[in-house]
């Protein structure tokens, strides 16, 4: 097979494959496509033969499948090098990374040891041409990202350097269908890993189980500081439940000890985009609405007519919560 | 048994209070005019340093900041809370380097300080959140590392070993390690100190230049041009032995192409009475429209 293509580390942990993997494979297969170059995926594990057959549905061309006991848990070290020796190996133009914790931590190491650019948290990746210093660059990687706080949008190349390599967050790319029995081949590694690299070790890991969805939320109801307290959070879950919806917060309202952090909207926390999204007494800062802007409807809920939620908001309602939300559910009990 | 660590830290514009100051007319955010803050992380990184000193008192406290004269602000306020050694590396070569050139630049300041035990930083600073100079930095020493730790459960200076408490996605892993190692701290952790009195009356004086500088960004001097007195070290390109095709812009595979501010934009917004009718109204409406069912 040619080299030059696109790759991306799929993470998993336990088994068990990273939303966020996924959802970088489809775009990866986007991104090939424009680039008339083949999808790769760099598989990190063992015992992962089953679950690395099940990737080629998601329409990649080869997975390279790299298994070993000291695979099984994610470490930097022993992964920094599989991955580097591969890169070389496969020579990729594009690598990306699911913006976790485990990419977070590999990605960099993985650029510091290639000495090539790493672009951080990506929110969009597009193909495009560069001029620098006379020359056109043609196809690069168009690395998109929010910095500054959120303030600001910054497009990132690196031209000069292959592979050109990106950490993507979660939920931001869309997910495309699935083909069955597209043609693609698993190629298994058995890497060595010296002793020397076997510096970790994980004593515990605890994950506890996803209880909430907000990223495949149809509807979600938020709060912030609004609510004024724990109660006042309350009703905001009331009205949740009332509507079959989604808890969201504020990182304000998670900060205050009112709801748990695993609800948190926003730069920090989840990027949700669903059919419905109830703000209630959010102010609407730029992290929180870098988080939310792109939901289909929302309906903004706020005692102070000057919050900035209002500029985003296709409703606004102007007024205290403990009225509104009672107000609420008691039309939606009403009408349903 | 004492043990040798530096602590990386960095000034930031103060990205997450943005006040209606920093705002412009066109609704875009003017960067200079935003505070000059201790980025926060790297504060709980210097107090997990500082704690780690309490408990084993030998041990030395190594502040280390790249960036413009300005920034010493950071390394005094270090001095304040109990570091032991402070030093600010600044260059006009380092000008305009992404995290790759930064995170060389800060290992071969490390390199200069000798055989170090730990080196600890926070996670992410504020301004770029891109959380990559800590991995960098550990992979240009050749060190092991331990990113985003909320807790030490457990340092033996004896059998060098440290186990740390890493955060993960709905979790965290107890991770155990050899010594050295590269700690990223978060937030959740090591509640910074107050500066101490006593240090503030010792140190106040350490640093002519500490004011806000506008042009942060910009505004690299050669380290010489404002050294008066030796309790700040100013180590420049030469002093760390950088290598300058690898320091600044020149070392920096990343460019940025583009900048867009983001600019809230007011949309068609329908006001709703908040009385109950008009709350039935919308309630009405979105039923209607299958909205909500």
């Amino acid at each position: 097979m040619n080299k030059n293509n696109v790759m991306v580390f799929v993470q998993q942990d336990d088994g068990v494959v990273a939303d966020v993997s996924i959802e970088l494979l489809c775009k990866a297969r986007e991104l090939a496509d424009s680039l008339h170059v083949s999808v790769e995926a760099a598989f990190l594990g063992d015992k992962l033969a089953a679950a690395a057959k099940a990737l080629l549905a998601y329409k990649v061309d080869r997975v390279n499948l790299m298994q070993s006991e000291h695979l099984a848990h994610y470490t930097p070290l022993p992964y920094t090098q599989v991955m580097v020796d591969l890169i070389k190996e496969r020579e990729p133009q594009i690598v990306l990374y699911g913006a976790t914790t485990t990419g977070r931590d590999l990605g960099p190491r993985i650029a510091s040891a290639l000495k090539v650019g790493l672009t951080a948290d990506c929110t969009d990746l597009q193909i495009g041409d560069h001029e620098l210093g006379g020359t056109t660059y043609k196809n690069i990687l168009y690395q998109i990202r929010p910095a500054f706080g959120g303030n600001i949008i910054a497009t990132i190349v690196s031209p000069e350097k292959k592979p050109q390599m990106a950490t993507v967050r979660e939920g931001v790319m869309k997910l495309t269908a699935q083909e069955p029995g597209y043609k693609g081949e698993v190629i298994e590694y058995k890497p060595g890993i010296g002793v020397d690299l076997l510096v970790s070790q994980i004593l515990e890991s605890v994950r506890e189980e996803k209880t909430v969805n907000l990223k495949g939320a149809q509807i979600i109801v938020a709060g912030g500081m609004g609510a004024g307290s724990k109660e006042g959070f309350d009703q905001i879950v009331k009205l949740a439940q009332a509507l079959n919806a989604e808890v969201g917060a504020s990182r304000a309202a998670v900060d205050a000890g009112w709801v748990n952090k695993a609800h948190q909207v926003g730069q920090t926390g989840t990027t949700v985009r669903p059919k419905l999204y109830i703000a209630c007494g959010i102010s609407g800062s730029i992290q929180h609405r870098a988080g939310m802007a792109e939901s289909s409807r929302i309906i903004a809920i706020n005692s102070d007519p000057q919050a900035p939620i209002f500029q985003i908001a296709h409703y606004g309602i102007i007024g205290d919560l403990k009225d509104v939300i009672p107000a609420f559910i008691k039309a939606y009990k009403n009408k349903a | 048994m004492g043990l040798n660590i530096v602590v990386l830290v960095k000034q930031v514009p103060d990205t997450k209070n943005v006040t209606g100051k920093a705002m412009k007319d066109d609704g875009t955010v003017n960067r200079a005019a935003l505070p000059a803050i201790f980025n926060p992380e790297d504060l709980h990184a210097l107090e997990a340093a500082l704690r780690i000193k309490d408990a084993h008192p030998d041990t030395r406290v190594n502040v280390i900041t790249m960036g413009p004269p300005a920034a010493a602000q950071v390394l005094k306020e270090s001095l304040f809370r109990g570091a032991d050694f402070v030093a600010l590396i600044t260059d006009r070569k380092f000008a305009g380097a992404d995290t790759l050139a930064t995170s060389y630049a800060l290992s071969c300041a490390i390199r200069k300080i000798g055989a170090v035990d730990l080196v600890l930083c926070g996670r992410q600073a504020i301004d770029g959140d891109t959380a990559q100079v800590g991995p960098q930095t550990a992979e240009k020493l050749g060190m092991n590392q331990i990113t985003c730790v909320s807790d030490i459960a457990e340092l033996d200076a004896k059998k060098r070993t440290i186990s740390a408490r890493r955060s993960i996605e709905g979790g965290f892993e107890l991770v155990k390690a050899k010594l050295p190692v590269l700690l990223t701290v978060t937030d959740e952790g090591f509640e910074p100190r107050p500066p101490s009195a006593r240090r503030v009356m010792m140190y106040k004086n350490a640093v002519a230049s500490a004011s806000n500088d506008a042009s942060y960004d910009e505004c690299y001097m050669n380290a010489s041009a404002c050294a008066d007195d030796d309790i700040i070290a100013l180590w420049d390109i030469a002093s760390i032995k950088a290598d300058p095709e690898a320091c600044g812009l020149a070392g920096s595979p990343t460019k940025v192409k583009k900048i867009d501010s983001v600019v809230l934009t007011a949309q068609d917004i329908r006001m709703v009475d908040a009385s109950e009718s008009g709350i039935a109204a919308l309630v009405h409406e979105l039923i209607a429209d299958h909205t909500i069912g």
